[in-house]
Order: structure tokens, then C-alpha cells, then sequence
């Protein structure tokens, strides 16, 4: 451990640790676009700089390690006053659309914008018009709102370790695009969508019919459903409604999904869904019952076939996708209430 | 033979060569030769620096000094000259007082110190021999066979020599750090990527004396402990690289380079690498990006080169004109080279000399000479008796110096305090007719297209600025706008990723620093001081009108009317400004104001 | 899993054999892309030219059911050339003498005739895994689902006991499991030969201690596994059948048969849709997904996460369907909520014994065995020496499949599936963005087979087996070998039609469902 001075007070940090670490460990917060714990650092953004004394610049605190007695101001007159300037040159090369923007209430480039009360008339000039314009069934990108903060591209080259996207073309022209702007698929995209979950700001959306502003939705941490990985995720609620997902720092997944976690939620409130139990009648069709009289049915058969055949004439099969208490419940309810050991599930499958 | 002559200098650096310096080559050899004086050597040399007045021609040893010679010029030289005795006096180059001068009698050349250029004129960059001859080798010779790398890195050190790149880095401790930077692979890189406008030291060095570098390289390479190096150089440098090449494979052949290099044991392989034309990979982490085969956008620091370089691994990079500087300093020792120049900045530097200039081409001063010494002594003062204005150094990075900093030294200090740089050594001379606003436009012109656009500052920050700058140098600039672009300098100086960037306003800063009544002559006033931009121009028909109707006639925009025989006037709505007129006028009746 | 997912990017050397990581476990597919980037090697041994293989340092395209053969054959280079770690086999194994016999029969050069591939590779790859500081092993379906599948697995555990890769950071033998709770639901005793934890039904002391806590007399017979009970069913030894949240109408070997026994049974399915085997049934219970209700799943590298409640249930919760049944049936029990379920069996569980929903929480999920209130977890199994003292070594002579020795159906066919869709698409299929990338079935071939059966890329063909026979759209490929094919189990008159439900692996009882044999015809 060694000792910085963040904004005067002393604080010890780990030796190694970067300066926006020190800030984060000590509540201090720093705007960041570029920045995810996950990526080497880019320090291309350059809005997480800080004044460090004795430095002859203002220093991305993104990649700049802590020194013994290093001073660190991160609101400093100037800091703030860069800050705001640097968000309004990026605001006069964006979109501003915040009223249709879906991403409104969950954009950095908004929240900052806000912080910074940036005037968005002062810095005025022509925008950028990108070449690439290409989208898919899950995703689409809207290069006029993208900042070029390339976590997209990082992810998708050091996380996934695919490698679609890279930042295309230079200077001012600069753009997302694939290799050579071949179409996402042939450039190998499999639809993870990990680069849509890391994007700050609006230019990367899923294709979702489900509408909503990210403050009438709320966060509810839970494990993915489909394969044995456990993939961590926040299912995105609105009127009782799943509308999105967004992974989360599981141990296993540390913030990255697949297609199927990221995208594959409409079942959830599918028209299809059974809601009501089904008996089949006597002309052989299923009808709509009761649950009283499907579970008497079925608790009823279950006696009389015990009753002629014996408690082995009846078998279990349980889920591998539902919770361990209902598997546990279910082998119980085999065990102890039918009287057999004859359970299983589908483990081979 | 009061004019004897047996050998036959020819410049082929790339000013002669576009003279058809090959041409003239090749009539002399064919005229020699059917003139029976084929035992007269016509050498092919690289650039002897005065290339306004090239193709140069120098004949030896009784130094006569030809300038602006043509290939038809030749049967006439080896017949007069060669053949009989008699220079040919309308072809020989005057000096100031009109009389016939050799080379280095020129006053272009009373104030230069050689050392980087030195053998620069003087040998056939592609005779391994002609190096050799001149003192080549001796240093590598020295080095690996009686110096340890310690000593040839405190030699370095020693010398005070820094970075000729621009930033004036000590050399001596970038040798250091990486010689000491732990790893068994590492790397010694030259930046040959020269982008600044107007700039050619470091192309003239390659194509003047390519083994300098190749043996200061291997130097290198011993002292930090290197096996491999590459040479990054424009591909827009076709000669250098093919000089580059020749001096390579002679020196491989020679046992001065690849493995058991004179027999020590050491090993030391170079290869080319050719950079694609992006200014940005002058820096030197955008370079070793791209050397890797990625995209020339720079890298973060730390961790500098000298520890995670090239592929990884430590590497030493230095530019063309740092490593032509080396072999000197070995072969003749740190005092020396601390003899020349001033204490912060010792040795010499070389100068690109354009613009408003009488002498154009290539300069190698002492540091610490004056701005003034080289515009006017070197460079013979301003054409057209005109007015000098500014001076830019640092090219794009750099800023305009103004006549009142004209007797500033050059060094690195001097000139960051006035608000420029050294720069790599672009220096390019402004008279009295140039637009400060518009100098600061055209520079930032040129990095608005140079931006490698990762960082935002400079990607979006540098577009803003030559926005306002159009703006102004187009009559539609407002006062606000000088505030804003200081808002914009100072973040797109504090805040972008590399130097590129960060020192991207500087022409604007010193322009505004220094000619600030310019910007608002032309926001206020609506007018353009210098007379140069064409948008706060208009074209007026004085009484010298003679009513002939051409000018009318010539407009494209059918702006002028009048009678004939009466004078005419332009309907400043409808005019574009184009000239025409002012052109057809056969009596000169027409001003622009 | 003996080590967690994100540990293969500590692996020096990466062996994935039956697994096509990044279309099943895409994540943990990153990871090992990640780590090949970084400079891990890569070994695969395959049927299917996977995507990983093209990065492999080397690609080992063995005929499937081979992989047995291989890994004895790997072994005998390690033995041969004395790449084993001596010291970890006289500490920590037992068996290795058997072992060494029997893998002396597999030279590089058998061994490579009876896969399929250069007996060069195949010591490249046994010396870059042995030689390796830590390798670890991935494998899924492609190992297990045949009928000498547990050798199969055996084979592999003998690899990395020989060389040491087990109980540190970097190796392991790592079964990527195929479904969100399918650990889950082994480690709670959904299997019909143990309890929770793995207590054997069976010992007189498990079944007294679930006796006691359960108040209730259980069974001390062994249950029949799933694909005994449907056999059973057309025997009339089952006569009811209670089916949780899976559809065997598509997804069972041989499913045509499977129905058959489900329109014989009665038969009750609970699940969140109408699916085929639901359609079956004779009563349906609707259910409700994993977003609308409370719970845990244990993840492939056996760690316990939480799943919560986060819309309102569209049929009701399996739990609260069963404390139903069990009340209607007499056996008198309630839980107010699922942490009460978990506590109950967690007591019950010496491998649960110290995971609470609080701790779980606290420690952003737990790996058992986690004995105690406090302890930390175990990601990586076996530290120190393997958990039940030594490791046994099973020397297993290969044997080659019935499938591949039929007349009339020469093709091997081995199943598949598609990083897009899920098992039989009853939740990935009400995706439209998926259902339209990837509409339907497919065979694919190799492009010799194809120009020997006069088969043209995009064509429909007739695929059958003894089983039975389906059209699919053939893709000719050369990710394939000559006399093999491949095909994915998603859709219902697809793969599963073709697959063989008889002969299952002696000890697991799982069927072949990786080699059918097979003949393609033009249509």
C-alpha cells in the first residue's frame, strides 16, 4: 500500500493500482467512456483525466498509476472546465435526440452532459456521416450516435476474441465498422451481443419491439436459463414485463452473454404460455380445467395405479431446468409421497 | 591545367533528380566517353543542400560549382571545360558580388556546420567504398571492438546530443533506459517517417549518406543490446529506399551487418519497413503499431518504447538525422560534439529552408545560431524585396515566429519559450504578403486530415477549429469565435492522447499570440490585411478604365457591365471573385482591395 | 467441473474433445479464445471440424465413438516417452500398472487407424498435453453421449491423473454441463440411485436419515433411469408418467418409440408450453418459467446461484405444484417460501451444508462443497490430492460401436447443435430474430459423399436409420469427414428419429446418441 493526496485527503491505495481505481475505491466519482475494468486500458476518451501536480498535462486517471505522495485533483477548476468542454465538442459531432433516444436515462454521454451542464449550442459544426450501415436480426448500429469510445470493438476483440467490429477509417471520418465493412455475419458475428451491452450510449440497440424509458424499468439479478454456464443477468422489468436482459458480473460470465441469454427472452411472455391446466377429455382433445381438478386428477391416478400396480409402476422425470428446491421437492414427492425411488431427469440429454 | 578535372560531381538528391539530374548523368558519361576522356569519374552524389539552385554539377578537384545545369548543358561543359580547360562561365554559380564561386565559398555555406551532412555531395551513396573512404566504419569498429556497450552508451550521454525528431529528448538516456530495460529480444528502430510540410533532412540523409544510419543502427544495437532493427520510412521516399537498400545489402556483403558483424560475435539484421503516408506515425508508438501490422494509432505511455516496445519488447527509436549524428560522436568523442552549439542544445541541426526565401534547400547550422542568420546570411533574405513576416518551425506541431523574434537562438529552450518549437526542422520563411489567419488554416488543415482520430479532442476538436478559422478567413467570423477557438486550443492541448494532437493548436496559439490584430481585421473589419483571402477581396475598376469591354467579356459571372469606351464597374453581388478580369485587363485598371 | 469456467484462461494447454464449446458454452468458448490468443495451445479432437479447431495448434478429426482410442492411445505416448508425472501417480493414484499395460496395445500408429488421423498428431498432441505446466481438459456431450460413455470419461480422468493436470489452477477434467440446472438437479438427487449430495439409496444410514427428516418410510430399491422407464412403459411394468420441464418427444433417442410409450402411459407434463410431448400427455399442468418464481441453480463448475422473481407467474410454480401434490397424496408438508426448501435439503446435504441465500448473495454465488457456515467454497476440486484419497486409474479397452458395423447404413452420424438454438427450441423457437436465423434442420455432408450420392448442396435428402427416416436440407462441407455426417437435435422429426434408445452405456444408461448409423439418399 502507498499514499496518494485525492483532493487533499490522504488515502492509502494499492501500490499498481491506476488513479481512477484509488477514486472508485474511495466514492470519488470519474466520468469514463472508454474505461471497463475488463479491457486494457485505452485512455482514448480522455474525459477520466484528473490533475496530478508536477504532471505537465492533465493525466487520464484510466492509466495512470498511483506514486507514492502523488496530489490528484479530480475537480479541479480546470479538470471541470476541460471536462465540460471536451463533452461539448463530443455532443456537436452526436445525434441529439434524447426525446426519441431509447438509451435515454441509461446514457453516460447524457448523464455527464447533465453533470457537466453542458450547453449544447456553444460548440457547433458539421457532423460526421458514416459508410457503414449495417445491422442485424438481433442488433443494429446507429452511427450517429456512436462517441468512438471503441468498447464495442474491445470487447468484441478481447472478451469475445472475435473481432467484428474496429474502428475504421481516421481522423474525424474514424468509424465503427467491420473488417473491410463486410456484413456483421461474414465478419464472423454469432450475435452475442456484448458489444451492445457495453455501448454507453445509443448507437448500439437491440432490435426490441418492447418500448420503454430506462427509468420506468427495474433491475432484478438473476441466472440464466439456458445452458450450464450461469451466466449472471439483470432481467429488465417493466409492468411486470421482461423487456430486455443485461448481464452481469457473475463468477462465470463476468459480463458477457450469448445470443440466447442476451436476445432469447420472448418466451417469457409469450402468447403460447400455458396458463391454465389441460385435462383430455373424452373425445381425446385437451380441455381447460381447474387446478383443483388436474391436480385431484393426477393425485387420484397416482393412488389407484400405486394401489393396483405398486409405487414402482409410476416414474418421475425431473427437470434440469427448474430450481434445485422444486428438484429437490420433486424427488421427495417421489420418494416419500408416491413411494418410489423411480426418479430421474433429463442429465443425458 | 590551370581548370584540371577528373572527377565530376553530380547531385542526385530528389530536387536534382526531377532537374533530370540522371539525364545530365548519362550525357556525361556518353560525351566523355566519345570525347576519349572516359578516365574521368562522374559520381553520382546525394543533396549538397542549395537545391534552389540545382541540378548542381561540381567538378574536382579544381571546384568549379555549376548551377542550374541542363542536360543539353553537357557536351558544352565537357568541351569547353573537361576537354579544354575553360569553365563555362554563364553556367557557373555567382555569388553576391556576381563573381563565380565554388560550393562552400557560397555564403549559402559560410555559416553551416556539416556533420550530419558532411559526406552529404561528397560520396556515391550507393559506393560502399566512397563511405568507407570518408571515415565510415571507423566508429562501428571502435565500438565493437574497443568499447564496451556501457562505454558507448555513457559516450552518448556524454554528448548532450537529443532527439532531433522534435521533442529533444537526451538520447543518451533513451539508449540507457532500454539497454538497461530487462529482456533477452530487443529492438533498434530509425523513424524515417518525415511528414512535416516542406521537411526533407532526414530523406537527404538517406539519400546522401544511407550508411551512417545503417552503421549508427548497429551501434545501436551493440550498446542496448539489440539483435534486430527496422527502418520505417514513407514510402512517398522511393530513392531513399532504394539508397537504403543498396547500403544494406553492401554492408551485409562487407560483414558490417547480419551475423558476426566484423568478426565480434555480434549479430545485428535490419529490414524496411514502409510507412503509408499517415503524419501520425511519426510518433513513434503510432510507428511501432504499425511496424507490428496494426493500425498507426498510438499507444499509451507509459510504458515507454525503451521498456514495451516493438512486439513487446524493449526497443530504442531514434530518428534518421539522431542516428547520422552517432558515428561522429564516437569516432571523435563527447567534447567535441558538445564544442558545437550551446550547452542545453549541443551540436548542429538541420534545416529544411522554404517558403519566401531566396535560398531554398538544406541547411546544417550550429545550434544557438539565429533565426535572422539563417534567413538572411544562409538564406539570402526574402525575394522580391519583400518584408519578412514569420517563420514556422516544427512544421504543423511548431508556430509562427514573428519578425520581433527574429534574433532568437535556435535551440529547443528558445524556441518553446516564445511559443514554437525545434520541431524536426521544417522551416518555412513568410513574407509580408502572407495571411496569418490563413497560415494558421492551412495548418490546421493539414492535422484535421492527419488526426488518426482516436482520441476526441483532436478527431472532433481539431474539425471545430478550422470550422472557425473558415469561418473567419471567409467574412463570417464573429467575435465570439476567438473565444471559443481558445476554449477549443487549450482542451484539444491538454486533453488529446499524443503529441500530434496536443501540439496541434500551436500555429493557431502563435498566430493569435502574435498577429492577433489580423483575426480581427477580419472578423471586425471584414478585411484581410495580407490581401489573401479571396472571400474578403473585392475587384474594383479604377479611372484607368479604358472601356475595351475584355474584362466583361473575360467574367464569368456576368458581373461587369459599361459602354464601350467608358469605364466599366463590377457588380460585387454577382462576382466570384475569380480574377479573371483582372487578368484580361490590358492597362491594369482593375484592383483588388 | 473440477475448475471454474474463467480458470482456462490459466491453462497452458487447452484439450477439448466432444465439446463444440462456442456454439453450446459460447462463454467459456470466449474464454478459450481468449487464452489461444494469449498464447495458450489449443488441442481438438472432433468428428466435426468445430470452430475452434481452426485455431487449434493441433486438430485431431477422429471417427466418432474413437475417442476412447485416443486418449489410450495419447497415454501410451505418455508412457512411452515417460512424460508422466511420477510423482503425482505414486502419491495421489492408484491402478497406474493396468493402465500402462493396457495402453501399451494402442501405438500412435493402431491408434491412429482406428480414429482416423496421423499417428504423428496424435503424439503431438499427448506430448504438448503432458509437457504442458497445466492443461485442462473440456468435454461435453461429444464424450458422454455414447454407449461406452463413462469409459469414455474414464479415459480422459486417466489422462490427467497421469499427468498431474488435477487440483490446481489451470487444469482439470472439465464436463461442460448442457443445461442451466442439470448439476442442480444430480446434486439434488433427481437421479434414481441417490439422495441429495450423492447419498446412495441403498445405504441403510442415508435412507434412515431422510426417513427420519422426511417422516416418511421410503423405498431401499434403486429406481429405473428415464431411458429404462420408457422400455418399461411398452412392458406394462410403468403404467403412469410424470414428465417436469422437458420434452423427450423430441429430444429421447429414438423419439418415435419414446412416443409410444407416452400415448401408452398416463401421462402428465408439466411445463411452461404446449410441447410435443405435452400433447401427449393427459394432463398438462401449466407451469412458470425461471423469471417468475424464486430459487437456485447450480451452474456447470457446481456453483449455486440465485434466480429471483421477477414477473408475476403465468401458471404456477413448480414448487408450489408439488407441496400441492404431496398434500393431496397425505404426505402433509408446507414451505412458505423456496429458502425454506433450500434450508430443508441444504441440512440434508453435507455438500450444501454451509450455502445459505444470504451467503450466496454475499459471495456473488458458492461452489460446493461448501461444508460449513464460513467456507469459502471450493472452485477447484481435488487441491491438494483428490477427494477420495487416491485416484483411480480405469484401464478400458476401446471397443468399436455396433452402429458403425451395420449393413445398409454406412454413414456415422453424429448429433448437433447450434449456438442459436436450445435443446427442442421451446424457448429459443418463440424468438423471431432466431426462429429466422435459423429456420430449420440439416444434415451435412462431405463433399465426396455428396458427389458419390449425386447430392447437390441445398438439396433435400432422405436420412434414415433402423429407426426410422427424415428429409432434411443436406449442407455439404468439408468440416466433415467421408462416411460421416452430422446433424442437430433441435427440431422433432430430425436427429432423434435416427438415433438408437437400445443399447445404452452399462453404468450411466445412456444411450448412443452421438453415432447412429445411417445411409443418405437422393430424394
Amino acid at each position: 500500500m502507498i499514499n496518494i493526496f485525492l483532493n487533499g485527503s490522504e488515502l492509502a491505495v494499492k501500490e499498481g493500482s491506476t488513479v481512477l481505481e484509488a477514486c472508485k475505491g474511495a466514492g470519488v466519482s470519474i466520468p469514463t467512456f472508454c474505461y471497463d475494468e475488463r479491457l486494457k486500458a485505452e485512455g482514448s476518451c480522455r474525459i477520466c483525466v484528473v490533475e496530478v501536480e508536477g504532471a505537465p498535462k492533465l493525466m487520464p486517471s484510466c492509466s495512470t498509476l498511483v506514486a507514492p505522495g502523488m496530489r490528484v485533483l479530480t475537480h479541479s477548476p480546470k479538470v471541470v472546465k476541460l471536462r465540460k468542454k471536451l463533452l461539448e465538442l463530443m455532443l456537436s459531432n452526436h445525434e441529439i435526440s434524447c426525446l426519441q433516444c431509447e438509451k435515454a436515462g441509461n446514457c453516460l454521454l447524457q448523464d455527464y452532459a447533465y453533470e457537466y451542464e453542458v450547453d449544447t449550442e456553444k460548440t457547433k459544426g458539421r457532423k460526421k456521416i458514416a459508410e457503414y450501415a449495417s445491422s442485424n436480426k438481433f442488433f443494429s448500429l446507429d452511427q450517429s450516435k456512436c462517441i468512438l469510445c471503441g468498447r464495442c470493438a474491445r470487447t468484441c476483440s478481447q472478451l469475445q476474441a472475435n473481432d467484428v467490429w474496429a474502428m475504421a477509417g481516421r481522423g474525424f471520418e474514424t468509424e465503427v465498422s467491420t473488417p473491410f465493412g463486410i456484413d456483421m455475419e461474414e465478419a464472423g458475428c454469432v450475435h452475442c451481443g456484448n458489444c451492445v451491452s457495453v455501448c454507453p450510449v445509443g448507437a448500439l440497440k437491440p432490435n426490441t419491439r418492447h418500448k420503454f424509458r430506462a427509468w420506468e424499468t427495474r433491475k432484478v439479478r438473476s441466472t440464466c436459463a439456458y445452458c450450464g454456464v450461469g451466466c449472471q443477468i439483470d432481467l429488465l422489468v417493466k409492468d411486470d414485463k421482461v423487456v430486455g436482459v443485461e448481464p452481469a458480473g457473475g463468477k462465470s460470465n463476468n459480463g458477457l452473454l450469448c445470443v440466447k441469454g442476451k436476445f432469447a427472452f420472448d418466451f417469457i411472455n409469450h402468447k403460447d404460455r400455458l396458463t391454465e391446466p389441460l385435462i383430455r377429455g373424452e373425445d381425446g382433445r385437451l380441455r381447460p380445467a381447474s387446478w383443483d381438478e388436474a391436480l385431484g386428477l393426477v393425485a387420484g391416478k397416482t393412488k389407484e395405479i400405486r394401489a393396483e400396480f405398486g409405487a414402482d409402476a409410476i416414474m418421475g422425470l425431473s427437470s434440469a431446468r427448474v430450481t434445485n428446491e422444486e428438484n429437490y421437492l420433486f424427488m421427495k414427492y417421489m420418494r416419500a409421497a408416491v413411494g418410489t425411488n423411480n426418479v430421474d431427469h433429463c442429465a443425458r440429454l | 591545367m590551370e581548370h584540371g578535372c577528373d572527377r565530376v560531381y553530380v547531385c542526385a538528391g530528389t530536387g536534382c533528380t526531377s532537374g533530370k539530374s540522371p539525364e545530365i548523368i548519362e550525357n556525361f558519361r556518353q560525351e566523355l566517353n566519345a570525347s576519349g576522356l572516359s578516365d574521368v569519374k562522374v559520381i553520382m552524389t546525394g543533396c549538397f543542400g542549395l537545391c534552389s539552385m540545382g541540378p548542381i554539377v561540381i567538378t574536382q578537384p579544381d571546384d568549379c560549382f555549376y548551377s542550374r545545369v541542363a542536360p543539353k548543358d553537357v557536351a558544352e561543359i565537357v568541351r569547353e571545360h573537361i576537354a579544354g580547360g575553360k569553365p563555362v562561365h554563364r553556367l557557373l554559380f555567382k555569388g553576391s558580388r556576381g563573381e563565380a564561386v565554388s560550393l562552400f565559398e557560397a555564403d549559402f555555406y559560410k555559416k553551416q556546420e556539416r556533420v550530419v551532412l558532411a559526406r552529404c555531395g561528397l560520396i556515391n551513396p550507393e559506393e560502399i567504398d566512397d563511405y568507407i573512404e570518408h571515415g565510415g566504419f571507423a566508429a562501428l569498429e571502435k565500438a565493437l571492438k574497443a568499447m564496451s556497450s556501457e562505454e558507448v552508451v555513457s559516450v552518448i550521454k556524454d554528448s548532450g546530443l537529443r532527439g532531433r525528431g522534435g521533442a529533444g529528448f537526451p538520447t543518451g538516456k533513451k539508449w540507457e533506459f532500454t539497454m538497461n530495460a530487462p529482456g533477452s529480444k530487443k529492438y533498434v528502430v530509425c523513424n524515417a517517417d518525415e511528414g512535416d510540410p516542406g521537411a526533407f533532412m532526414d530523406r537527404s540523409v538517406l539519400e546522401g549518406d544511407p550508411l551512417s544510419v545503417v552503421e549508427a543502427m548497429t551501434i545501436a544495437g551493440y550498446a542496448v543490446g539489440a539483435d534486430e532493427g527496422y527502418i520505417y520510412v514513407r514510402a512517398e521516399y522511393p530513392l531513399a529506399i532504394h539508397r537504403l537498400q543498396v547500403a544494406m545489402g553492401q554492408a551485409l556483403e562487407r560483414g558490417f551487418l547480419g551475423n558476426n558483424i566484423l568478426n565480434t560475435g555480434f549479430d545485428f539484421n535490419l529490414s524496411i519497413r514502409y510507412g503509408a503516408g499517415a503524419f501520425v506515425c511519426g510518433e513513434e508508438t503510432a510507428l511501432l503499431n504499425s511496424i507490428e501490422g496494426k493500425k498507426g494509432t498510438p499507444r499509451l505511455r507509459p510504458p515507454f518504447p525503451a521498456v514495451k516496445g516493438l512486439f513487446g519488447c524493449p526497443t530504442l527509436i531514434n530518428n534518421v538525422e539522431t542516428y547520422a549524428n552517432i558515428c561522429k560522436i564516437i569516432t571523435s568523442g563527447a567534447d567535441w560534439f558538445r564544442s558545437m552549439g550551446t550547452p542545453g542544445s549541443p551540436g548542429t541541426k538541420v534545416f529544411a529552408l522554404g517558403g519566401n526565401v531566396n535560398n531554398i534547400g538544406l541547411v546544417e547550422v550550429p545550434m544557438g545560431i539565429t533565426l535572422r542568420e539563417i534567413i538572411y546570411d544562409i538564406g539570402g533574405g526574402i525575394p522580391d524585396g519583400r518584408g519578412f513576416k514569420a517563420a514556422q518551425t516544427g512544421g504543423p506541431s511548431g508556430g509562427c515566429i514573428p519578425a520581433e523574434h527574429i534574433n532568437t537562438p535556435i535551440d529547443f529552450e528558445s524556441l518553446k519559450a516564445i511559443g514554437s518549437m525545434m520541431g524536426s526542422g521544417g522551416l518555412i520563411v513568410m513574407d509580408d504578403s502572407k495571411c496569418m489567419v490563413g497560415i494558421a488554416k492551412f495548418f490546421m488543415k493539414f492535422m484535421v486530415e492527419e488526426s488518426c482520430g482516436k482520441c476526441a479532442p483532436c478527431r472532433i476538436g481539431l474539425v471545430r477549429m478550422h470550422e472557425i478559422l473558415e469561418r473567419i478567413t471567409g467574412g463570417e467570423g464573429e467575435i465570439g469565435d476567438l473565444a471559443e477557438l481558445e476554449e477549443l486550443a487549450e482542451m484539444v492541448n491538454e486533453l488529446s492522447f499524443c503529441a500530434l494532437g496536443q501540439t496541434a493548436p500551436n500555429p493557431v496559439l502563435t498566430t493569435f499570440r502574435y498577429f492577433k490584430d489580423e483575426y480581427l481585421a477580419h472578423i471586425n473589419d471584414k478585411k484581410c490585411p495580407a490581401g489573401e483571402c479571396s472571400a474578403l477581396l473585392n475587384y474594383e475598376v479604377t479611372d484607368k478604365c479604358v472601356g475595351c469591354t475584355k474584362c466583361a467579356k473575360a467574367c464569368p459571372a456576368a458581373a461587369i457591365s459599361g459602354k464601350l469606351k467608358e469605364k466599366h464597374s463590377i457588380d460585387k453581388g454577382k462576382c466570384v471573385k475569380c480574377g479573371a478580369c483582372m487578368g484580361a485587363c490590358p492597362v491594369k485598371s482593375i484592383v483588388r482591395r | 467441473m473440477t475448475n471454474p469456467a474463467a480458470d482456462v484462461k490459466n491453462a497452458d494447454v487447452v484439450f477439448i474433445t466432444g465439446s463444440n464449446t462456442t456454439e453450446a458454452h459460447p462463454v467459456i468458448g470466449a474464454y478459450v479464445k481468449q487464452a489461444v490468443n494469449r498464447g495458450t495451445k489449443l488441442i481438438v479432437a472432433d468428428p466435426i471440424r468445430i470452430p475452434l479447431a481452426e485455431i487449434a495448434d493441433v486438430y485431431l478429426q477422429i471417427k466418432p465413438g474413437t475417442s476412447l482410442a485416443l486418449s489410450n492411445g495419447m497415454l501410451n505416448v505418455i508412457f512411452a516417452e515417460g512424460l508422466e508425472d511420477k510423482e503425482y501417480i505414486g502419491k495421489n493414484t492408484a491402478g497406474a500398472e493396468a493402465l500402462r499395460e493396457l495402453v501399451a496395445e494402442y501405438t500412435p500408429e493402431r491408434t491412429a487407424e482406428i480414429c482416423g488421423v496421423k499417428a504423428d498428431d496424435i503424439a503431438r498432441a499427448a506430448r504438448m498435453y503432458a509437457s504442458a505446466g497445466a492443461a485442462s481438459i473440456l468435454y461435453c456431450m461429444g464424450i458422454t453421449q455414447h454407449v461406452n460413455g463413462v469409459n469414455n470419461v474414464y479415459g480422459l480422468s486417466n489422462l490427467a491423473l497421469s499427468t498431474g493436470n488435477l487440483g490446481k489452477p489451470g487444469s482439470g477434467v472439465n464436463p461442460l454441463r448442457g443445461q442451466n440446472n442439470v448439476q442442480g438437479a444430480c446434486d439434488m438427487g433427481a437421479l434414481p440411485d441417490v439422495y441429495t449430495g450423492y447419498q446412495q439409496v441403498g445405504s441403510p444410514d442415508a435412507q434412515k436419515k431422510f426417513e427420519d427428516a422426511w417422516g416418511a418410510k421410503l423405498s431401499g430399491e434403486k429406481g429405473m433411469p428415464s431411458t429404462v422407464a420408457l422400455p418399461a412403459v411398452l412392458e406394462d411394468k410403468v403404467k403412469m408418467l410424470y414428465v417436469v420441464g422437458e420434452n423427450p418427444a423430441v429430444s429421447d433417442a429414438d423419439n418415435q418409440h419414446a412416443i409410444k410409450a407416452f400415448k401408452k402411459a398416463f401421462l402428465v407434463v408439466q411445463d411452461i408450453f404446449l410441447t410435443e410431448t405435452a400433447e401427449l400427455a393427459d394432463v398438462v399442468l401449466p407451469a412458470a418459467c425461471f423469471a417468475e418464481k424464486d430459487g437456485t441453480f447450480t451452474n456447470s463448475e457446481r456453483c449455486v446461484q440465485r434466480v429471483r422473481k421477477a414477473v408475476p407467474p403465468k401458471g404456477m410454480a413448480d414448487w408450489e405444484i408439488f407441496v400441492k401434490l404431496m398434500n393431496l397424496m397425505g404426505f402433509r408438508c408446507h414451505y412458505d417460501e423456496p429458502e425454506d426448501i433450500f434450508n430443508e435439503m441444504a441440512a440434508l446435504t453435507p455438500s450444501y451444508a454451509g450455502i445459505t441465500y444470504s451467503r450466496i448473495e454475499e459471495n456473488n454465488g458458492l461452489n460446493w462443497p461448501c461444508p460449513a457456515n464460513g467456507h469459502p467454497g471450493t472452485p477447484i476440486l481435488h487441491v491438494g490430492a483428490p477427494i477420495k484419497g487416491k485416484g483411480e486409474f480405469k484401464a478400458v479397452e476401446w471397443v468399436p460401436s455396433q452402429e458403425a458395423q451395420m449393413e445398409g447404413f454406412p454413414v456415422l452420424l453424429t448429433t448437433s447443435r447450434l449456438q442459436h438454438q436450445y435443446h427442442t427450441r421451446t424457448m429459443t423457437g418463440k424468438t423471431r430474430a432466431i426462429e429466422e436465423h435459423c429456420p430449420g434442420s440439416f444434415v451435412q455432408i462431405n463433399p465426396k459423399d455428396a458427389e458419390s450420392w449425386s447430392i447437390e448442396d441445398g438439396e433435400t435428402v432422405r436420412v434414415s436409420s433402423p429407426r426410422g427416416s427424415v428429409e432434411a436440407r443436406a449442407i455439404v462441407t468439408d468440416g466433415l469427414k467421408e462416411g460421416t455426417a452430422s446433424m442437430p437435435f433441435h427440431w422433432a422429426d430430425s436427429a432423434n428419429v435416427l438415433t438408437n434408445a437400445e443399447d445404452l452405456d452399462p453404468v450411466s444408461k445412456i444411450p448412443g446418441l452421438k453415432l447412429a448409423g445411417v445411409k443418405i439418399e437422393k430424394l
